[in-house]
């Protein structure tokens, strides 16, 4: 049945599957918030605990879909994987150590005898929330850029700048795009924390969280606003029905316009995230994450749709347009599409476990019996 | 398609031995002892005994200390197909991606999901659903084994697709060929079955220590009971999947076979050396002796490889140098027609872009007569074509040592466990202190012979190591190396201490 879908088809739906993981990967970056607020929020060591607890429960999630991310990008668009990361290699690799070092640390940070000390483990969940997150947005904003590199006749990836893809953090607007993905995610992890936490240990924690959300919040927009408005302004990258890559002016304006939809999740999601901050903020709610959780997949969705979709390279060369890899040019096989497809159809079953899971384990906030057990973090 | 960097292939290839090995430290358990907790739970639920309790939490608090390494390490090695081995990203990524995406999707989200439950829901969610979650934990994960493996059995012996030329690349044919090749079943029963086996010495040595200094005695003999029957399990298994993937060797990668049974020249009812010293200074067509000293087993090779005690068994000058009377073509013969291939590839590629239809069609021709050579066409001399075969031999005869000792010790605890007198045993109990470190070994071992005696392949026949890699200066790879070196050796040691200081204290409530 899925077989018989044009390749075309194919392409966009595994497009719209990327697009999903990895919105749903921003919205899990709250772990990666929560770690940057730790020192703001978190005075004493039973807040520490409970913040570290909290997150704890959530990190492997957050870092699996990206594990997962990685491995739908390689198989449903092998051309991508092979030259983005085998170009671009010190962003990626320095990704990859802000996560190698966030996995071991919360099973280690409270452990007896650890060598490096707890101090040194929040550092390293610093680390991974600031620079890692900086770095993901900044390889994220070459979509819209572009990167420096050639293709030969076999495919074979040649990159055209010394620094090795870590040149891209070094626009003004990749990084802006990677400042406003830290800020939100610190603007989530405040959100998540004040709905999974109980205060009655800590109630000066909670004014806290509700201030720093706000204030992450006032922090990202100056970011946001560059980015939106340097979106709209900027020349973007383009092919023609021959596949012919060139530069338009106004060209990602031109994708919101052509494709209304993306336009009203971009707005849509940028609404939300507001008002779960005014909700936690300003009414004293708990339901913040919700809001603003939706609010950060609808985003992510019109940044991948708006970087991907009506004629547009997903991921451009600076150096050489005709490199510029699309969805079209960049995938699978027909047949490896198809089986991939027929693969993600349990996709909404693991959804639906993951949430089952969630939902049983978070009936009862974290709380003092959970950072005096034996187990605890 | 350029010129080969060797210092730039060398790192690669130490970066990616080096971070698998660290990151093959730490599956094998997670492998054997999600299971045995699993059933440490399953009988504390059917018993309502909290003592079991107490047990299966002990051997979950190590298991966590080094999941959460296991994890640390293994994010890097799927990404690493990226970074270091672009080309052959390229080159295989429509058939190789497969499995590393469905791994996301049915194993690490499953072990990420109840991994939550089986730590911090003791008190959150009923008895049923806890042990549910603990048995989902070690399906998921060896789940996981299931579909990296398959990729790497599918990079031994690469089947259920074909080449193409326009996008130059390999393309799956067949999903079903790939999941159920013959070659991955064997990798996967193998692999799984040591890795349980690993995972039971690491019980045995815990539990032997608590009984030589007597404490826990209970405990220890409790976990000793069950770890010794699974092991004993997993041992037979371990030697009939061991057999299993001998035999897919000879017919499948004769010239890995051939290393690991330093077999030079090859025969009909080819003996099997049971014990033997190589000879250091040997090289290939010297026409030295390759053993200074060696126990033979006559035909026993013949038997292990063929099923047949007087088939005929190639040896690697035989796979080298062809042998006419066996049919076997030289690789001289094989890497003169994969240059061809590459040629008349360009070629073609050229006249398409210049839209010469028909020059196109006479080279693709050409190409297609050639192209099952097209591998061997990045070789310079035949013997580029010959793994380390010193390597591949002694860590070859360590490993089936070793599972000998492993039987064994098995059998031994479980005898005297049973008559419940190990603790006076105490000649044995040493013994089983230091086979957690001699299974670490065999288990690391199987991977080189695995991994080394395919050299200079990728893939087998398809992809030399040397045409895989990204398009990096040397310096990069080097500079990354040593910073995984350093990071991963850090994080070990910490792992290490952690995990002393946690069996020093032992169970809660004892
Ligand atoms: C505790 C570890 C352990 C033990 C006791 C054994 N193995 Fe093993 N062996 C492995 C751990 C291992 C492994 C790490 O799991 C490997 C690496 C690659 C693989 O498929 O499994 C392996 C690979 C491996 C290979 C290469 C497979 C390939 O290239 O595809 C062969 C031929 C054998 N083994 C044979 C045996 C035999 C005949 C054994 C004796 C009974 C044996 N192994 C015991
Ligand atoms: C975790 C267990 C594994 C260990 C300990 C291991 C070990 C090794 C070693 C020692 C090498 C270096 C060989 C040499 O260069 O001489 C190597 C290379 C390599 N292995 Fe593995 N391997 C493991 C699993 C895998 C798996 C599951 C895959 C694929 C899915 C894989 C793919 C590769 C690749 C691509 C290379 C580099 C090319 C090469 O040098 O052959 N390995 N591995
Ligand atoms: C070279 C190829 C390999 C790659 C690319 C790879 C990739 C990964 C990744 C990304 C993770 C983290 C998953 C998470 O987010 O939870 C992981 C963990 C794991 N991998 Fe690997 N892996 C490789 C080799 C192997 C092999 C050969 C096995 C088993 C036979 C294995 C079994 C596991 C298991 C059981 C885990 C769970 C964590 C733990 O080890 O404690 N992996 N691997």
């Amino acid at each position: 049945m899925i077989g018989s879908l044009d390749i075309t088809v194919l392409q966009q739906i595994w497009w719209v599957l990327t697009a999903v993981v990895g919105s749903l990967f921003l919205f899990l970056t709250f772990v990666q918030g929560g770690q940057t607020l730790l020192w703001q929020v978190a005075k004493n060591d039973t807040e520490k605990s409970l913040v570290i607890n909290s997150l704890g429960r959530k990190w492997e999630l957050t870092f699996t879909t990206l594990v997962l991310f990685g491995g739908a990008l390689f198989a449903a668009f092998p051309k991508f994987y092979a030259t983005s990361f085998g170009g671009a290699y010190w962003v990626w690799i320095l990704i990859l150590f802000t996560f190698i070092v966030q996995a071991v640390s919360y099973e280690f940070r409270k452990k007896p005898n650890n060598l490096l000390g707890a101090k040194v483990y929040e550092i390293f969940l610093f680390i991974n929330g600031s620079v890692g997150i900086l770095l993901i947005g900044a390889a994220v904003g070459t979509f819209f850029t572009g990167s420096n590199f050639t293709l030969n006749q076999f495919n074979q990836v040649t990159w055209t700048h010394p620094l090795r893809g870590l040149e891209a953090a070094f626009s003004l607007f990749n990084l802006s795009l990677g400042l406003f993905l830290v800020f939100n995610a610190r603007v989530l992890g405040a959100m998540y924390l004040i709905n999974n936490i109980e205060f009655a240990l800590a109630p000066e924690m909670e004014m806290r969280l509700r201030r720093f959300c706000l204030i992450s919040l006032v922090c990202a927009l100056p970011f946001l606003l560059y980015v939106l408005a340097s979106l709209l302004l900027m020349q973007g990258f383009s092919f023609d029905e021959n596949g012919v890559v060139s530069m338009v002016s106004g060209k990602y304006l031109a994708n919101l316009l052509a494709m209304p939809t993306v336009l009203v999740l971009l707005l849509a999601g940028l609404v939300l995230v507001v008002w779960g901050v005014i909700l936690t903020s300003f009414m004293g709610g708990f339901r913040g994450i919700w809001f603003g959780g939706l609010g950060t997949v609808l985003v992510g969705l019109a940044v991948f749709f708006t970087a991907g979709f009506n004629n547009t390279p997903f991921y451009p060369s600076k150096a050489d347009l005709q490199s510029s890899l699309s969805i079209f040019n960049a995938s699978s096989s027909h047949y490896t599409l198809t089986a991939m497809t027929y693969v993600a159809l349990v996709i909404p079953l693991v959804l639906a476990y993951i949430a089952y899971v969630w939902y049983l384990m978070d009936g009862r906030k974290i709380g003092a019996e959970d950072i005096s057990d034996t187990k605890a973090y | 398609m350029g010129e080969i960097d060797l210092a730039l292939v060398n790192w690669s290839r130490a970066q990616f031995a080096l971070t698998a090995m660290y990151h093959w430290l730490f599956v094998p358990l997670t492998l054997g002892l999600s299971f045995l907790c699993a059933f440490f739970e399953t009988i504390y639920v059917k018993t309502g005994n909290e003592e079991w309790k107490h047990l299966t939490r002990f051997w979950m608090t190590l298991f966590g200390i080094n999941f959460a390494i296991g994890v640390a390490t293994g994010i890097i090695l799927e990404f690493e197909f990226g970074t270091n081995w672009s080309n052959y990203s390229w080159m295989v990524g429509d058939i190789f991606g497969a499995p590393l995406a469905i791994e996301g999707i049915v194993a690490f989200f499953l072990e990420a999901t109840f991994f939550a439950v089986m730590f911090f829901g003791w008190d959150r969610v009923s008895k049923g659903f806890h042990l549910f979650s603990t048995w989902m934990v070690a399906v998921g994960s060896n789940l996981s084994a299931l579909w990296i493996l398959v990729a790497n059995g599918w990079m031994q012996y690469p089947t259920g697709m074909a080449f193409n030329p326009d996008t130059v690349r390999f393309e799956m044919q067949n999903f079903w060929e790939v999941l159920f090749s013959p070659v991955a079943i064997a990798k996967f029963t193998h692999t799984t079955s040591t890795s349980f086996l690993v995972a039971v010495m690491f019980v045995f040595a815990i539990s032997s220590y608590y009984l030589i200094k007597g404490r826990h005695v209970e405990m220890a003999k409790r976990s000793i009971l069950v770890a010794s029957v699974f092991g004993l399990i997993s041992f037979f298994y371990a030697g009939l999947t061991g057999d299993e993937s001998a035999f897919n060797n000879a017919r499948v990668q004769p010239m890995k076979l051939a290393a690991y049974e330093g077999l030079f020249e090859g025969s009909e009812g080819a003996d099997l050396v049971a014990f033997g010293i190589m000879n250091p200074n040997k090289t290939v067509g010297d026409g030295q002796d390759p053993f200074l000293f060696e126990v033979a087993i006559p035909k026993g090779l013949s038997l292990l490889g063929k099923r047949e005690f007087n088939a005929f068994v190639p040896g690697v000058y035989d796979l080298v140098n062809g042998n006419a009377e066996q049919n076997i073509v030289g690789y001289d013969v094989k890497i003169k027609r994969g240059k061809q291939a590459i040629t008349d590839l360009s070629a073609y590629k050229d006249a398409k872009k210049a839209g010469d239809a028909a020059a196109a069609e006479v080279s693709l021709a050409r190409f297609i007569d050639n192209k099952d050579y097209m591998g061997f066409g990045y070789l310079e001399k035949p013997a580029d074509g010959v793994p380390p075969v010193q390597m591949s031999y002694y860590s070859f005869h360590i490993m089936v040592y070793l599972a000998v000792f492993f039987g064994f010790l098995c059998l031994a605890y479980l005898v005297y466990g049973i008559k419940d007198t190990i603790e006076q045993k105490r000649w044995l109990l040493p013994l089983g202190v230091i086979s957690f470190f001699l299974a670490m070994i065999a288990s690391q071992a199987g991977w080189i012979v695995a991994e080394v005696g395919r050299q200079p392949w990728a893939i087998q026949n398809m992809l030399p190591v040397g045409a895989a890699t990204s398009n990096l200066d040397a310096g990069n790879v080097m500079t990354t190396f040593w910073m995984f070196a350093g990071l991963f050796t850090l994080l070990l040691l910490a792992e290490i201490k952690i995990m002393l200081n946690q069996i020093k204290k032992g169970p809660e409530g004892a």
